[in-house]
């Protein structure tokens, strides 16, 4: 996800189709050209039809399906509800305690997994990138992307394995005199654990565009720095970081995006209601409060809620990066 | 370079280089040899902790009891069927909509590109889904796992990169031979496209070999299940935060043994082909970002 924003810039649409005076001619006539465009491509727009079928049905409808946030809704009734209620629901969970309680939860996981998970991927590139033994590197990285491809539920398994009373953590633990600590039941220790194991999961495949960015540095700027006396260190600051900045900024800002949407399905596999206090966060409440109590409006507004603090945030994002340095994803 | 490697502040930026990577490399695999070690344990030394990193009272008894369960089979079989039909029906979609989009003279592209990508940055969320696929009727049905996620924008996105920088003179050779879209695009296309299709292939299938939510959400019946699903349950019942009827008999009496072995089976797959795919995946971010 993280890399594509670039091409969604499309050049306009007659930059390869001709000079400019065609398209001045073509202009004003903006009915003719469509029917004269579907006449010529309408094979091409055919194939279109089921990716959109697809995304109508399965990504837009579900957006108007957000009304029932507004709306009464019956299971069996009506998907989009039986009768307007107004802002009833959007009241009701501003006014929930447990709802400012999760949505502190999760800000603070969000906030946690950038401060790490963001920065972690640059360092472990520039060490990487000192490697110059290329089987040992290649080895390096396979290693450290391998977590990446496993299933999260795979994950959730491995680290309450880990974590056990009986696991390897708790036997530093034990050898170091203490009693062994149920860690997966104390709420002081989720966070720690989330972000232990998103660090671990994430962090090696997140070089990869690093990675890429450190090789289409120019090497006659490392010489240039070099001649000008900078050590190692100089080196790194005025070259490496600035040649990896483009990427480091998109990647900031697709994180920031996805800032309160933490890892839901890991969340819901880690924690139980001994954790709640720390764990229980927007995603897994709404999950509760509509798949297992039937609350469908009260859950999607808290739904409706947190997608538009998403989108308000990388928009935000988005907008200031491209005043202040320039890069942006649209 | 050469003089570089002879200073001394560099020499030791090395040695701390390779301690950190060396540590990071540890860290990593640590866990994964200790579930290998438990697999293959005795219950009673794992329970009282003294499986570390070599496997303590070696049997493959853990191993037969899981293989054993026709449970376990059932739910690999479903993830296997369910993989290759939901990755099949993406392919088919991506490649149609990405081929589309690559299209750069045509009237509406950037419309359609905009439908694609806004859903990247906002999406109707669970509960609309939910209320959408039961309303469907999709329940209980390998549709429900197939269908709400058979396009993935980055993919598209990535096949559309790939598209769009493959020479155009051939498609409007073929196209003055009179062959039409549909053609073009199957008879020219994608026999140069081998490399992003198999990328894409990669990228879907592992991540509905991996998934495991839209099934949890979406399915209520254990012959149903994918394996991901069997080994939440496994991992869910030992402990005790919910009991949502894990196939295995017994479980109680063998569960951390167990957890271990359903864990291992359900990754030797993916650690099976990794080495070999691994490149490719590499690849295909790398084409979404560059080429992008």
């Amino acid at each position: 996800m993280s890399t594509t924003p670039t091409t969604m810039n499309p050049p306009p649409d007659t930059l390869e189709t001709g000079p400019s005076t065609r398209r001045r001619r073509r202009r004003p006539a903006g009915a003719s050209t469509w029917s004269a465009a579907f006449r010529r491509n309408w094979q091409l727009y055919s194939l279109a039809i089921l990716p959109l079928l697809f995304f109508a049905v399965f990504r837009y409808a579900p957006m108007i399906g957000n009304v029932i946030a507004f709306r009464k809704f019956e299971p069996g009734g009506s998907v989009l509800g039986e009768e307007w209620v107004g802002l009833r629901y959007v009241k009701l969970f501003l006014n929930d305690p447990t709802f400012w309680n999760v949505f502190t939860n999760t800000a603070i996981l969000g906030g946690l997994t950038l401060l790490f998970c963001f920065p972690l991927p640059i360092v472990l590139a520039l060490l990487l990138n000192e490697i110059r033994n290329r089987g040992l590197k290649r080895f390096l990285q396979s290693v450290s992307y391998l977590p990446h491809f496993l299933s999260i539920v795979v994950v959730a398994g491995i680290v309450m394995q880990t974590l056990s009373i009986d696991g390897p953590v708790n036997q530093i633990v034990r050898a170091f005199g203490d009693d062994p600590v149920a860690f997966m039941q104390k709420p002081e220790w989720f966070r720690t654990i989330y972000i232990s194991s998103e660090i671990w999961q994430t962090v090696g495949w997140g070089t990869i565009l690093y990675l890429a960015a450190l090789t289409t540095i120019d090497e006659q700027l490392y010489e240039a720095a070099r001649i000008d006396g900078a050590g190692r260190w100089r080196q790194i600051w005025h070259v490496t970081l600035p040649g990896i900045r483009p990427t480091a900024v998109t990647l900031l800002i697709l994180n920031i995006g996805t800032f309160m949407a933490v890892g839901f399905e890991k969340v819901l596999l880690l924690y139980n209601p001994l954790t709640y206090p720390t764990a229980d966060v927007i995603s897994t409440y709404l999950y509760r409060m509509g798949v297992e109590s039937s609350n469908f409006s009260y859950a999607a507004a808290i739904g409706l809620f947190e997608a538009i603090i998403g989108l308000t945030l990388i928009l935000s994002a988005n907008l200031i990066s491209r005043r202040a340095v320039g890069t942006s994803l649209w | 370079m050469v003089t570089l490697a002879k200073s001394r502040g560099y020499r030791a930026f090395q040695v701390v280089n390779a301690v950190v990577l060396t540590g990071v490399v540890i860290l990593t695999l640590y866990p994964f040899v200790n579930i290998i070690a438990r697999s293959f344990s005795e219950e009673r030394y794992i329970l009282s902790g003294d499986v570390n990193l070599i496997p303590r009272g070696f049997n493959l008894t853990t191993y037969q009891i899981v293989v054993a369960d026709p449970m376990f089979w059932t739910n690999y079989r479903n993830t296997v069927v369910y993989t290759v039909v939901a990755t099949a029906i993406a392919m088919v979609l991506t490649t149609c909509y990405a081929y589309v989009l690559s299209k750069r003279h045509l009237k509406g592209r950037t419309f359609l590109i905009w439908v694609a990508v806004f859903t990247m940055f906002f999406n109707g969320g669970l509960i609309p889904n939910y209320v959408l696929v039961n309303s469907l009727g999709l329940t209980n049905s390998l549709w429900a796992i197939v269908l709400p996620n058979a396009i993935s924008v980055f993919n598209l996105l990535v096949m559309k990169a790939f598209f769009e920088n493959l020479p155009s003179d051939l498609e409007e050779a073929a196209a003055i031979d009179g062959l039409n879209t549909y053609g073009i695009l199957g008879r020219i296309v994608l026999p140069l496209s081998k490399a992003v299709i198999a990328t894409m292939v990669l990228f879907y299938a592992v991540s509905f070999w991996n998934s495991w939510f839209s099934a949890f959400l979406y399915l209520n019946r254990t012959e149903l299940f994918p394996v991901t699903v069997y080994l939440r349950n496994i991992i869910a019942g030992a402990t005790g935060a919910e009991n949502a009827g894990a196939g295995a008999a017994d479980l109680t009496q063998v569960a951390a043994n167990i957890q271990s072995v359903t864990i291992m089976l359900t990754v030797l797959p993916i650690l099976a082909v990794y080495p070999f795919v691994q490149r490719y995946f590499v690849s295909g971010v790398m084409l979404g970002a560059v080429k992008g």
